[in-house]
C-alpha cells in the first residue's frame, strides 16, 4: 500500500515535470549544447556580446565587476577589453540609446537581455541568431524563422553573410560571410552561452551546493530513521 | 523553586506543552498520509522568514519591482537562495495542502465532531490561494501582470456591481502600481496575519476533539485505567519523531526541486515571468499556476461569463459543505462501500483532469472534455448525500488496526 | 510499552540528531544573515573615490561622499602646521595612538602628505557631521580657538588634523579612511596604495 502510494506520488511529479509549457511559435527550433562550465566559451561570448549587442540592448541587471569575477578575468581585463559604455568595474551592462530614439529606428525599444535566455530559451536564441534571411518586404530588409517580422537588423551579417528563403522555408547561402557556417555556429553557441550564464549567474554556485545539501540530509535521514525506530520500538 | 515553577505560575508554559505536545495523545496508527500537516506548518515557517528577508530588498513599484527581485537574485548575498526557497515553497506550500485535504477526504475527518476543523482548514485554503495569487503579481512578470489583469477582471462578471468592484480592487484602469502596492500589503502582513490566526484555530480545534486516524474509530472510547486511550501516543516524542524523518525526506525532494530545477519545467518559475510586465502587449499563453488550474478549467468550461464565476466559486463553496453532504456514518475510506470508493476515484480523475486542462488552451475537444469533468466534480458532491446514504459500508472495527 | 527499551540508544540518537539537526540550523542561518549585509550593488556604490586636488587652495576644504559618508579633504598652510603640535596639551590622545587611522597617517601632522589633510567628516561621539571652522578666536568658540571642527551637535571639538580635545563628549580622534596618491595630484580614497579596500 505505501510503496504503491509512494510509486504514483513519483510517477505524478515526474509526468508533470516533463510537460512543459509550449511557448512561443510552433516551428522548430534548432538545439543548442551549451556549457556553463566552458570559460573560453562565455568569455567569447561575451566579447561578442559587447562588440554586437550591447550597443542596443542592455543586460542592465549584469554587473561588469560580477562578469569578471564568474569568467576567469581581472577588473583591468574587462575594464580594458569589454567596458565600452562605463567607466566603473561596479556598474551594470547599460545602454547609451534612449528608448525613444531606438523605437523610431527599429520600431521596438530593443528588450535587456539580462534574463532573456530565461525568457526564451537557450534552444530558441541559437535558432534566432542563425535563422535570418533576406526579406525585400521588411524596412530593415531581413527576417528571420524564429521571430516573424522581428524589427531588428542581421547585426552578425558580416559574420555569417546572408540566407534566402525558399518556397519551403529552407535557408541557403546567398552571401557568403567572413566566417565559415560551423565558425559562425561556435560564435552563436558562445554568445547563447554567456546569455545563459548572466540570465542567472547563480546557477553553477547552485548547483555546486545542491549537491552537499542533499548529501546533508541524506545523512540527517539515516538518524532520524534509527531515532524513529528507537522510540516506536515499543509501540505495537 | 525551579525557574519552570516560577514561569508557570505566572504563565501556562507546561501546561501548554503537555496539553499539546507531551500528553496530546494522538492514534498509534498514523500512516503516509498523516505527514503532511506537520509539513504544512514547516513550510508556512519557511515562507514566512524567506518572506520577511525577501521583504528587505524588494520594491513594491512598478517601475523597480522587476529588477529588484533580480536584484535580490544577482547582487545580494545568497539572495538567489532565498527567493528559490520562497518560490519553491509556495509551490511546495499547495501540493502538500492538496495531499492534505486528500486525506480528509479518504479517511472521513471532516466529520462529525471535526467539522470546524475542516471549516478552518477550508478557510486556510482560500486564504492560501489569495495570498498565493497576491504574491505572484510581485515579481512584476508578464505572466504576473497578465493573470492578475484576466482574475480581477472576472470579478467583472458579477451584475451591476461588478466593473466598479474590478476598478476598486485594482485602483487603477488595469493592474498599475497601485495594484501592485496594495497587493503587497497584503501579501506581506494582512494575509500572512489571518493564515496565523486560521492556523491557531485549525490546531485548538483538532487538539478539542482529537485527531482522526485511517481507521476512522475514535480512540477516545477505549480507555486504560489511566484514562489514556489505549490506541493512542503521545505526540512527543513519538510523533515528533516519526515527523522529524518525514521532514528530512520533504526537504530532500524540496532540496531537489530548489537545487536542481527551480524552474519545475515552467510550473513553478514560469518563462514569460521573465518578461517585465507590458501592459501593451499579452503573452501567446496566459496559463495561471499549477495550482490554480482545476479551477481556472471549471470556469473555461462554462460558456458564459458569469456563470463560469459562479461555477469557479461554487466548486471552492462546496468543498466547505463536505461535512453535511457526507450522510455515512463510517468515516475511512478502508470500511466505507463501493460507491464512496468510486465516486472518489472519479472525484479525483476530474480534479486532475481539470488541472491538467486548465493548462491547455481551450479547443473544442478540451473544453467538451472540461465541461464533463466539471459536471463530474460537481456530481462528487451534489450526489453525496445520496450514495453514501445507500452505500454498503462494512463494519468498522473497535479498535485501531496496525500492519 | 513495557518491552526492553534501550533508553542509552535512544539517548545517544537524540544527541545525534540534535546535533546534526542543529548544524543544518547553523548552516541554513548563515545565508539569512549574510544576505543582510551590503550587495553587490552596496559595494559597487562604495568603491574608492578619485578626486583631483590641483586646484586645493591652503585653507580651502572639500567634501566628497565615499560609501555615503562625507570625505573631507584640506590643504593646510605651514601656519597650521605649526600650530598643531601647540596644542598637544589640550588634546586626548595627541600622538594617535588608538587606531583611528592607517599605520602611515599615525604621524604629527595623521596624514600622507603633510599639507593635505583626509578624514572622515562624522563625529567619533553620535555621528553627526562637524562644521568648518577655521578661522581664528571666533566669538562663539572662545579665544584659544586655532582653527578646527566643531560638531553642532554636542559641542565636540577637533583640531585641524581631526584630534579631540579634552573635555568634550567625543571619545577619539576623527577617522582617516585608507587612502594613496596618485601621481602629484590625484588622492584616491578608499583604498590603500597595496589596493586593500
Amino acid at each position: 500500500m505505501r510503496n504503491l502510494t509512494f510509486a504514483a506520488l513519483i510517477s505524478v511529479f515526474s509526468v508533470f515535470s516533463t510537460l512543459a509549457i509550449a511557448a512561443g511559435p510552433s516551428s522548430k527550433l534548432d538545439t543548442v549544447d551549451i556549457d556553463l562550465t566552458d570559460k573560453a566559451s562565455l568569455q567569447r561570448g561575451a566579447h561578442t556580446f559587447v562588440n554586437y549587442c550591447l550597443s542596443c540592448h542592455g543586460a542592465s541587471l549584469m554587473r561588469y565587476n560580477r562578469m569578471a569575477k564568474d569568467l576567469g578575468l581581472t577588473d583591468d581585463q574587462v575594464a580594458e577589453n569589454l567596458m565600452f559604455a562605463t567607466d566603473k568595474i561596479g556598474d551594470t551592462m547599460q545602454i547609451a540609446m534612449r528608448a525613444e530614439d531606438a523605437k523610431r529606428w527599429f520600431g521596438v525599444v530593443p528588450p535587456d537581455l539580462s534574463v532573456i535566455a530565461r525568457a526564451r530559451g537557450t534552444d530558441w536564441l541559437y535558432t534566432y541568431l542563425r535563422t535570418f534571411y533576406l526579406d525585400e518586404s521588411r524596412p530593415m530588409g531581413t527576417n528571420n524563422l524564429a521571430f516573424k517580422d522581428v524589427g531588428m537588423p542581421h547585426v552578425l551579417w558580416e559574420q555569417q553573410g546572408y540566407q534566402a528563403i525558399d518556397e519551403y522555408g529552407h535557408l541557403s547561402v546567398e552571401q557568403e560571410g567572413a566566417l565559415t557556417p560551423r565558425q559562425y555556429d561556435m560564435m552563436s553557441r558562445d554568445l547563447v552561452n554567456f546569455l545563459a550564464y548572466i540570465s542567472e549567474p547563480s546557477k553553477l554556485q547552485r548547483l555546486a551546493l545542491g549537491k552537499w545539501v542533499l548529501l546533508y540530509l541524506a545523512i540527517f535521514f539515516v538518524i532520524a530513521l534509527a531515532l524513529k525506530k528507537a522510540y516506536w520500538k515499543d509501540v505495537h | 523553586m525551579s525557574m519552570m515553577d516560577w514561569i508557570d505560575a505566572r504563565f501556562p508554559a507546561t501546561k501548554m506543552w503537555k496539553e499539546h505536545i507531551s500528553e496530546y495523545y494522538a492514534p498509534k496508527n498514523f500512516n503516509f498520509w498523516y505527514y503532511f500537516g506537520s509539513l504544512a506548518l514547516l513550510i508556512l515557517v519557511l515562507q514566512i522568514i524567506t518572506g520577511i528577508f525577501l521583504t528587505m530588498n524588494y520594491k513594491p513599484d512598478a517601475e523597480l519591482a522587476f529588477a529588484s527581485v533580480e536584484y535580490i537574485m544577482r547582487d545580494v548575498e545568497w539572495g538567489w537562495l532565498i527567493r528559490y526557497l520562497h518560490s519553491t515553497g509556495a509551490s511546495a506550500f499547495f501540493v502538500v495542502i492538496y495531499l492534505h485535504m486528500f486525506r480528509g477526504l479518504m479517511y472521513g475527518s471532516y466529520k462529525q465532531p471535526r467539522e470546524l476543523i475542516w471549516i478552518f482548514g477550508m478557510l486556510l485554503y482560500v486564504v492560501l490561494m489569495a495570498e498565493a495569487f497576491m504574491g505572484y503579481l510581485l515579481p512584476w512578470g508578464q505572466m504576473s501582470y497578465w493573470g492578475a489583469q484576466v482574475i480581477i477582471s472576472l470579478f467583472g462578471a458579477l451584475p451591476v456591481i461588478g466593473e466598479d468592484l474590478a476598478l476598486w480592487i485594482r485602483g487603477d484602469y488595469v493592474v498599475a502600481d497601485a495594484t501592485l502596492n496594495r497587493f503587497f500589503a497584503m501579501h506581506v502582513i494582512a494575509l500572512p496575519i489571518v493564515l496565523l490566526g486560521l492556523v491557531a484555530a485549525h490546531i485548538l480545534a483538532l487538539h478539542e476533539v482529537g485527531s482522526n486516524n485511517p481507521d476512522g474509530v475514535d480512540i477516545k472510547k477505549n480507555k486504560d485505567a489511566n484514562g489514556k486511550p489505549v490506541d493512542g501516543i503521545p505526540f512527543h516524542p513519538y510523533y515528533t519523531v516519526k515527523d522529524l524523518v518525514g521532514v528530512v525526506v520533504f526537504l530532500f525532494i524540496f532540496s531537489l526541486v530548489l537545487f536542481y530545477m527551480p524552474e519545475f519545467g515552467g510550473w513553478f518559475l514560469e518563462k514569460d515571468n521573465f518578461i517585465p510586465a507590458d501592459p501593451l502587449k499579452t503573452p501567446e499563453h496566459i496559463v495561471p499556476l499549477w495550482y490554480f488550474t482545476p479551477f481556472y478549467a471549471i470556469l473555461r468550461a462554462v460558456p458564459d461569463k458569469l456563470f463560469g464565476v459562479i461555477a469557479m466559486g461554487l466548486a471552492i463553496v462546496v468543498l466547505f459543505l463536505l461535512p453535511w453532504l457526507d450522510r455515512s456514518r463510517t468515516r475511512s475510506i478502508r470500511y466505507r462501500g463501493p460507491y464512496f470508493r468510486i465516486a472518489l476515484v472519479v472525484f479525483v480523475i476530474s480534479f486532475l483532469a481539470l488541472g491538467y486542462l486548465g493548462t491547455q488552451p481551450a479547443t473544442f475537444l478540451y473544453t467538451l472534455m472540461a465541461q464533463i469533468f466539471t459536471v463530474l466534480y460537481f456530481a462528487f458532491f451534489l450526489l453525496m448525500p445520496i450514495y453514501t446514504k445507500f452505500d454498503k459500508d462494512k463494519p468498522v472495527p473497535e479498535r485501531v488496526t496496525t500492519k | 510499552m513495557s518491552d526492553t527499551i534501550d533508553t542509552g540508544k535512544r539517548r545517544f540518537l537524540t544527541a545525534a540528531a540534535s546535533v546534526v539537526g542543529g548544524a543544518g540550523a547553523v548552516a541554513v542561518a548563515i545565508p539569512f544573515v549574510s544576505s543582510i549585509a551590503p550587495s553587490a550593488k552596496a559595494e559597487a556604490a562604495g568603491a574608492p573615490v578619485q578626486i583631483d586636488i590641483s586646484q586645493l587652495e591652503p585653507g580651502q576644504l572639500l567634501t566628497v561622499e565615499w560609501r555615503g559618508k562625507p570625505v573631507w579633504i584640506f590643504r593646510r598652510s605651514e601656519e597650521i602646521l605649526n600650530t598643531l603640535p601647540t596644542l598637544n596639551d589640550e588634546l586626548r590622545d595627541p600622538q594617535s595612538e588608538q587606531t583611528q587611522q592607517p599605520e602611515y597617517a599615525q604621524n604629527e601632522t595623521r596624514s600622507i602628505r603633510k599639507d593635505v589633510m583626509v578624514m572622515v567628516g562624522i563625529c567619533t561621539h553620535l555621528g553627526c557631521s562637524p562644521t568648518y571652522r577655521p578661522e581664528i578666536a571666533p566669538e562663539d568658540l572662545g579665544e584659544n580657538w586655532k582653527g578646527g571642527f566643531f560638531c553642532p551637535c554636542h559641542g565636540s571639538r577637533f583640531d585641524l588634523a581631526g584630534r579631540v580635545f579634552q573635555g568634550v563628549p567625543a571619545p577619539t580622534n576623527l577617522v582617516v579612511p585608507p587612502y594613496h596618491y596618485q601621481g602629484d595630484n590625484v588622492v584616491i580614497v578608499g583604498e590603500d596604495a597595496q589596493g586593500a579596500a
